[in-house]
């Protein structure tokens, strides 16, 4: 129990400075902007996290998911007029919904074939959004443009700090949900179906339940993620949810620590910022700048950044215990 | 019934199904030697279709450009698994399948720097050899050639050479291979080789027809995925037998939705429907529809 | 005569005074964020890395450009600072660096950004800050409307009018032609198809008998181009890129089918389109251009080109000499040089985009003869003209007059 209380301790401490973050002086409208999308990105890869990470199942098709909840919340706030805050649950839903239901064919899929699936969702879902049947709604190829909110009651806050402060509401609470259901009886489910599906099976475990079902929760934190991404860049097309972004989540989920949760937040930090620090170095060539720091990152830590660094933390540990 | 057009998108579909099937082969040979699936083998392929393009251009004829090409090719496939590769051979699947994003990413921006970005005309060799009909380019019965001589050279090699033997054994079995004095590490090199030299030929291949820059193999890669899925991952034939079927089911959308005159996936979602005949296919046959079926360990 | 003297005496007079009392005290000019009696900061978008990656170079064309102009001493005295981000043609990306280079940089513009996503992922936010975007690198006909954008100027003659153009072409000399369409499922290609639509009218649109798309990831369009073929049309739109638009020309050619083949502008490159798909299959094929086409043989002796070879050695040695998107880069750049040169010392925003939209007859070197730009302060169309030509042996062929459609 008092690790956990720890832990809750930490969490709290970092909370705690991500509220401050925007008030300290000579944080900026566009840093604190560029924050906000950190924290979508982090609720998208504790998502994919929770299905490759935990359950063991893999996706190169989260981008799907994404965009569907980018344009729930893009649609009801343009065509419907609806509040930013009420996209948010709607898109959780639909996106639990078409996860779980994707995840019942899946659920005979594994590996490499999971993965074509998968990879097939990410390529079928932004030509679907541009389809004419639904043009109407979705905006074809031209997409929909949405209007920032601005805060609420009056607050003394720009845009940006009012939507980072709800984007970290958001997180929180999804985080929250994430801790207690993985670090419980579900958590260990998920962990038995990923090491040894026939045995969590002997055990009557419901894999196929269970499977599903991973798929539904995990499409539905990708789909919150892009509902508030939606909000925040305030434009949805199809050419935001190319592949590419399916493959960056997949990279910011290993980059930042399979199974864990902490791993989120540094997988996020990882896809935003290491194409513009490669950028800065070459231009030429970035993407080669950036594939060589997948390769180095992985080479110095083949457990991710969180894995990285418990391991640095335990040696360290050992080196005090020793003297 | 208009059967000359049937007749036309069939070869067609066929000459598309070349392209995949030869990009499958690659994809199956790395899987036969690792057991992993190279994302970056299509990238790997336009790039030694720009090596073979710029020692044309320097004015070598094509043969010797061809062959020197796949030489170059399986030395750098070995040099990526000696150099890169085998620093991650401990390392989880998805660390793996991160370092092959790496490289796929990589070598589509080398080769947009060292080349630029501009289209580029591939010659074809079979131009000259073949008659030109107004059903198939002489290029599409090359390509179709090519691959059935490829692939029964990769039959006999497994089948019958010790060392064919050896790389299977050492992909299937490590530690008991390395036990009968098999020298594991260097066959997992000589498959990246073998792989990058057949990529190499899928790409010289592939670009007279989609015409060379960086982005190549950028749509063909996911085609070449699914057909090796489709015909059985592990079985080089059923990659080959893959790619057309996949090329062939393509087209076949937009025959059938011509001959009954509604268009309900069109052009726009050919593709999508193909990959859902063919997830659908493996969901119910998962080791493909000519691939063995593994028994696994408990 | 005593009067004008008068006058003269007293204006001198003035600005005599004006020149004691204002200049050693205040900076010589009128400045907004971003420039100073020194620099003027500019910042641009561009796909570096990704699929899109090929529209880099116009970023390092414009680069060069500008460091040529530097060399030679800036604009009125100040050096161009030119911040270009990589985006990926990924719009959410393009919203980040555009904030970046707004807020952090503090540029004093943004210029020729491109792409029809990416810059309608900002246009809101740059109208919003009041911080120019002139001249994106787009063909869309949305950038030319000043009383929703004021902030917002497009550059190059848009796919719309483009469209239109053939359209007309088309009915006026070929009877009861039978229409066939090929375009790329996207924004560009939506925005050429309907300009086509309406150009041909709505008589004219019950002539199309085939109409197809094909996707980015698509390996070839051979099935689409056999589609189109066994419609029996014999007129023949091609909305493509460079990769799919060789294909199709080559596909047409093998298997004999010779309708009359309008080309978009945007594949219109001799050296990379059309003697990859083969220049035998290429005969009589036509297009609309403003710019030069740089293999095409017919500029080779001409000042403008001459001047633009040895730019591109000098300053852009990386670059492909073949590549029109350095002749793009090196145009817009100069259309941009000119606007911050007729701003002389008021380098307020809004100076800038009075300047922007007060373009008269401006003739570069680079685009066509008897091609200009024009605006006003109603007009944010710069390039509206552009004249039809047909491929003939191993060149392309200008004829007819230079048309300008009338966009917005």
């Amino acid at each position: 129990m008092a690790g956990i209380d720890k832990n809750l301790r930490w969490a709290g401490i970092v909370l705690l400075l991500a509220i401050l973050l925007p008030f300290i002086p000579g944080v900026s409208d566009y840093r604190i902007f560029q924050l906000t999308l950190v924290l979508v990105y982090a609720i998208a890869l504790l998502g994919l996290n929770v299905l490759t990470g935990y359950n063991g199942q893999f996706s190169l098709g989260h981008g799907a998911f994404y965009a569907v909840g980018a344009y729930v919340a893009a649609i009801m706030m343009d065509k419907w007029g609806m509040p930013y805050y009420a996209t948010v649950p709607a898109a959780a839903v639909v996106c639990l919904v078409v996860g779980f239901l994707f995840g019942l064919p899946a659920l005979r899929l594994e590996g490499h074939y999971l993965a074509l699936a998968t990879f097939a969702l990410a390529l079928a879902v932004p030509q679907m959004l541009k389809h004419k049947s639904i043009e109407y709604w979705t905006g074809g190829v031209q997409g929909i443009v949405i209007i920032k909110p601005d805060p609420p009651f009056g607050l003394p806050l720009s845009q940006d700090q009012w939507l980072y402060l709800f984007t970290l509401f958001v997180l929180a609470i999804l985080f929250l949900c994430a801790w207690n259901l993985l670090r419980g009886r579900t958590g260990r489910a998920l962990v038995a179906i990923r090491d040894h599906h026939m045995a969590a099976d002997t055990m009557g475990i419901n894999t196929a339940l269970y499977k599903s079902l991973t798929f539904g929760v995990s499409a539905m934190y990708t789909g919150v993620a892009g509902a508030l991404g939606a909000i925040a860049i305030q434009f949805v097309a199809p050419d935001s949810f190319t592949i590419l972004l399916s493959i960056s989540l997949l990279v910011g989920v290993v980059i930042g620590g399979l199974a864990s949760i902490p791993g989120a937040i540094f997988g996020a930090l990882f896809i935003v910022y290491t194409p513009n620090i490669a950028s800065d170095i070459s231009k030429a060539a970035p993407w080669a700048i950036y594939g060589i720091f997948l390769i180095v990152f992985m080479y110095l830590m083949p457990t991710g950044i969180w894995g990285g660094l418990r391991k640095l933390a335990a040696m360290i540990r050992a080196r005090r215990n020793a003297s | 019934m208009n059967w000359e057009f049937v007749l036309h998108q069939a070869t067609s579909g066929l000459a598309n199904g070349a392209i995949y099937a030869s990009v499958a082969l690659a994809l199956v040979m790395i899987y036969t030697a690792t057991e992993h699936i190279n994302f970056a083998q299509g990238e790997m392929a336009m790039f030694s279709c720009y090596i073979a393009w710029q020692l044309i251009d320097w004015g070598l004829p094509y043969w010797v450009a061809f062959f020197c090409t796949i030489a170059i090719s399986f030395a750098g496939g070995v040099a990526i698994e000696r150099v890169i590769l085998k620093r991650f051979h401990n390392a989880p699947v998805l660390a793996v399948i991160i370092v092959f994003i790496g490289l796929l990413v990589i070598f589509n921006s080398i080769a947009g720097w060292i080349w630029s970005t501009v289209l580029k005309q591939f010659p074809s060799p079979f131009v000259d050899i073949f008659p030109t009909t107004k059903l198939v380019g002489p290029h599409q019965l090359g390509v179709v050639l090519t691959i059935l001589i490829i692939l029964t050279g990769l039959y006999l090699f497994f089948r019958f050479t010790p060392l064919g033997l050896a790389m299977r054994a050492a992909a299937q079995n490590p530690v008991s291979a390395r036990l009968v004095g098999v020298r594991v590490n260097w066959m997992l090199a000589l498959g990246w080789g073998l792989a990058a030299a057949v990529g190499a030929v899928a790409g010289m291949m592939v670009a007279p027809i989609v015409f060379l820059d960086p982005n190549l193999m950028a749509g063909i890669l996911l085609y070449g995925f699914a057909s090796a899925l489709l015909g059985g991952i592990s079985n080089p034939g059923g990659a080959v037998l893959g790619g057309f079927i996949l090329g062939l089911l393509e087209n076949g959308i937009i025959v059938v939705e011509n001959l009954v005159g509604v268009t309900v996936f069109g052009n726009e979602l050919k593709l999508t429907v193909a990959l859902i005949v063919v997830i659908a296919v493996l969901i119910f046959k998962p080791s493909g529809l000519f691939g063995k079926v593994r028994v696994k360990r408990v | 005569m005593s009067i004008s003297r008068r006058k003269l005496m007293q204006g001198t007079a003035a600005a005599g005074v004006a020149a004691t009392v204002v200049g050693p005290a205040i900076a010589k000019g009128k400045y907004d964020e971003g420039a100073t009696d020194k620099e003027i900061k500019i910042g641009h978008t561009n796909p570096y890395s990704g699929p899109a990656s090929a529209y880099g170079t116009i970023g390092k064309a414009i680069d060069a450009y500008f460091k040529k102009i530097n060399e030679e001493g800036g604009i009125n005295g100040r050096k161009v600072t030119f911040i270009s981000q990589d985006d990926g043609y990924s719009p959410p990306k393009t919203v980040e660096v555009i904030r970046q280079l707004v807020e952090q940089e503090k540029v004093l513009l943004v210029f020729n950004t491109l792409g029809t996503p990416p810059n309608t992922a900002i246009q809101k936010y740059m109208n919003a800050k009041k911080v120019p975007q002139l001249f994106v690198a787009t063909g869309a006909s949305k950038w030319g409307m000043p009383k929703e954008f004021p902030w917002t100027m497009g550059w190059q003659p848009d796919y719309n009018t483009e469209g239109q153009i053939y359209a007309k072409y088309l009915l006026a000399n070929k009877k009861d032609a039978k229409i066939a369409v090929l375009y790329q499922n996207d924004d560009y290609g939506k925005d050429y198809l309907e300009g086509f639509h309406k150009g041909l009218g709505d008589a004219g649109k019950k002539q199309i008998v085939s109409e197809v798309s094909y996707e980015v990831t698509d390996p070839t369009v051979d099935s689409q181009v056999i589609q189109m073929h066994s419609k029996g049309a014999d007129a023949f739109f091609n909305i493509t890129t460079p990769k799919f638009a060789a294909q199709a020309i080559k596909k047409a050619g093998e298997i004999g089918w010779k309708p009359m083949h309008f080309l978009n502008n945007v594949s219109a490159s001799v050296s990379t389109v059309l003697k990859p798909a083969g220049f035998e299959f290429s005969q009589g094929i036509l297009t609309a251009a403003y710019l030069k086409d740089p293999t095409d043989k017919q500029w080779f002796g001409h000042q403008g080109y001459l001047e633009w070879v040895e730019w591109m050695k000098k300053y852009h040695a990386s670059g492909n000499i073949q590549d029109s998107f350095n002749v793009y880069g090196y145009t817009v750049a100069q259309t941009m040089t000119h606007v911050l040169k007729a701003c002389g010392d008021d380098l307020t925003r809004a100076n800038i985009m009075k300047q922007a939209a007060s373009i008269k007859g401006l003739a570069l070197p680079m685009m066509l003869p008897g091609i200009k730009i024009n605006t006003s302060a109603t007009d944010f169309y710069p390039i509206q003209s552009v004249q039809l030509q047909r491929f003939k042996g191993e060149t392309w062929e200008l004829f007819g007059d230079i048309l300008a459609a009338e966009s917005a």
